[in-house]
């Protein structure tokens, strides 16, 4: 009697907090379902230790991840978002930035600034999905322009990680530019002989994974991420049928050749710092 | 055959009725001239007040209007010694993207465009103007050929976008139209844009990196379709109109925020009643803006390019 008591009250926690990691001693993952002790989660940066299940971070967690101890120096915090189109669903658009804004602490989705690499300097942007999406408007496509440009001055290694649905769609045609926007900024910097190593992790869909997310030297993903260009439902939607086990995850498009390594988030930093070595900066 | 939609029905019916007093002036030498002119002049003026207060879903279906004239009736009517090029040398030939060789005047250009069809065959067939990765790297195969001969690029833009089907995804439709922005954006050679039609979200930016960007008078951009953004925002796929207005998808929206140079008018009523008309517009301008390149050298011309598109965006900084 006992067990089976025990059993229901598990599952209630697990069954309260999908997808976010909960509050609380115990979480469920959200791949295997096995319920898994928090802090062992948490010590193994957030990957389910029973299967390997990768757990969305924040940004934060994700620097905190790749840059040496107190090395990361946030830079263009201060842009904020306009409202060219004033646009307007359920819901005017400023008010949605507030939203995000107040529940992160953030102004927009992406964090962007210089850190040290196992002691390499490089300029790093990082997507956070929490802020709508991770969605790419003109501040996102102007904060990243701007990182690559300063790359380029400092003559330093770029890294971006990806984690987005794609262009956001209330600032309409200007954030399909920011796409235009940053490919070319990237092809700018490519002359100059610069590595870039973009980091896909789940998702990376449509206008970001249509520009700067593809057009890496190196194109490494987070297992399971999801990465395509457009959505698993749109494709369901308009073919009709269900899609395969494993579409569109990272290991689908290793195997299609489109990305370079699926790798480990308790490697990534690690390996990233090997490529850049590699390529002879250090 | 004129398919008419629902606000040019009063027009068509007129004008209906001018050609049966036409043929009735002819055929029984009646003279209706004062008749036919009076209901030329009525249907001048409807037009005109129809389409001076367009809504812009009114704009949305005009862009995609079936009888609208599409890539290749640009082609025909603009261009001379058109010779197709085919294939992207890595997996197929994607017919919903066609390109090739042409004379301006007297001057070789490349011309690249999507395609949709006519009728259904033809649709199925250009499926329905929404390129595979196998277009997009067919159109770059294309960009680069023109960089190494000095040809300029005129694109003209028309898709609903990108196709979401599997087999684009396995080959990679995101990294083609990444490589196509990518690319576009450093090539040596005049680039002008046109949209004649739709322009459908990433899959119409990978021909859209210029040096000019032109927009008919009833064509749209956008992010994302109407329909497509009803559906995630509002979670209702009908409230399209709506999703229309709030996206500020046509020309005369595009304009102020410099995401387009100019828009070509097009013939009164739109440009599938006077294709004739249209096209004369569009290689007029085409012309002069090709002159205008013309005087750029190569490194000008990608900076020029460059400096455009960095511009583009509206924040704030605090």
């Amino acid at each position: 009697m006992w067990f089976a008591r025990n059993k229901t009250e598990l599952k209630k926690i697990g069954d309260n907090n999908k997808l976010d990691i909960p509050e609380g001693l115990w979480i469920k993952c959200n791949a295997c379902k096995a319920i898994v002790y928090k802090k062992e989660v948490e010590k193994n940066s957030k990957v389910c230790p029973k299967c390997n299940y990768h757990f969305r971070i924040s940004a934060q967690e994700r620097i905190d991840l790749l840059t040496d101890p107190s090395t990361f120096e946030e830079v263009d915090s201060l842009l904020t978002t306009a409202d060219p189109l004033k646009f307007k669903d359920s819901k005017r658009y400023p008010e949605r930035v507030n939203q995000a804004n107040k529940a992160l602490g953030i102004r927009e989705a992406v964090i962007c600034g210089s850190g040290r690499l196992n002691n390499t300097l490089i300029q790093l942007c990082i997507f956070e999905f929490n802020f709508m999406g991770g969605s790419m408007g003109s501040v996102v496509g102007e904060k990243i322009s701007r990182s690559i440009e300063r790359a380029i001055d400092q003559h330093i290694p770029l890294a971006i990680v990806s984690c987005s649905g794609g262009a956001r769609m209330q600032e309409g045609i200007l954030s399909l530019m920011q796409m235009a926007k940053v490919s070319s900024c990237l092809a700018k910097f490519f002359k100059q002989g610069l590595p870039y190593i973009s980091i896909l992790t789940d998702p990376t869909t449509g206008g970001v994974s249509a520009s700067l997310a593809m057009l890496g030297d190196i194109i490494i993903a987070e297992p399971g991420a999801l990465i395509g260009f457009a959505g698993p439902r749109v494709i369901e939607q308009t073919i009709k049928q269900k899609l395969p086990e494993g579409f569109q995850r990272a290991e689908f498009l290793l195997k299609h050749g489109m990305i370079d390594m699926v790798v480990a988030r308790r490697e990534l930093k690690q390996t990233i710092g090997n490529i850049i070595n590699h390529l002879g900066f250090n | 055959m004129i398919q008419d939609l629902d606000f040019e029905r009063p027009i068509s019916e007129l004008e209906l009725k001018i050609e049966e007093f036409k043929q009735l002036s002819n055929g029984q030498g009646k003279d209706l001239s004062k008749e036919i002119l009076k209901l030329e002049l009525k249907c001048a003026r409807l037009k005109e007040e129809t389409f001076a207060n367009l809504s812009r879903w009114q704009r949305t279906l005009l862009a995609r209007h079936p009888n609208r004239p599409y890539t290749l009736d640009y082609i025909s009517y603009i261009f001379h010694n058109f010779i197709e090029l085919h294939g992207d040398r890595l997996f197929s030939d994607d017919p919903s993207i066609v390109g090739g060789l042409a004379k301006l005047d007297d001057r070789s250009v490349l011309v690249v465009g999507q395609q949709k069809g006519r009728n259904f065959k033809e649709k199925v067939y250009r499926n329905f103007g929404m390129p595979h990765p196998e277009g997009f790297r067919k159109a770059l195969r294309l960009f680069t050929l023109a960089e190494k001969y000095h040809l300029p690029v005129i694109t003209l833009i028309d898709t609903p976008g990108a196709y979401p089907g599997l087999g684009a995804e396995e080959r990679g439709q995101a990294e083609a139209i990444a490589k196509n922005l990518f690319v576009m954006a450093e090539l040596k050679v005049p680039i002008i844009s046109v949209i004649i039609g739709e322009g459908g979200s990433g899959g119409a930016l990978a021909l859209g990196v210029a040096n000019r960007v032109l927009m008919l008078e009833y064509a749209i951009y956008s992010v994302i379709s109407p329909e497509g953004c009803a559906a995630i925002l509002w979670q209702d796929g009908e409230k399209a109109q709506e999703a229309s207005e709030a996206l500020k998808l046509t020309a005369y929206d595009l304009l102020p925020l410099k995401v387009i140079d100019e828009i070509i008018k097009e013939p009164l009523g739109g440009a599938h009643r006077n294709p004739a008309l249209m096209a004369v517009n569009l290689q007029e301008a085409l012309k002069a803006y090709l002159a205008d390149l013309s005087t750029f050298n190569p490194e000008e011309l990608v900076q020029q390019r460059h400096e455009k598109f960095r511009q583009m965006g509206v924040f704030k900084e605090l």
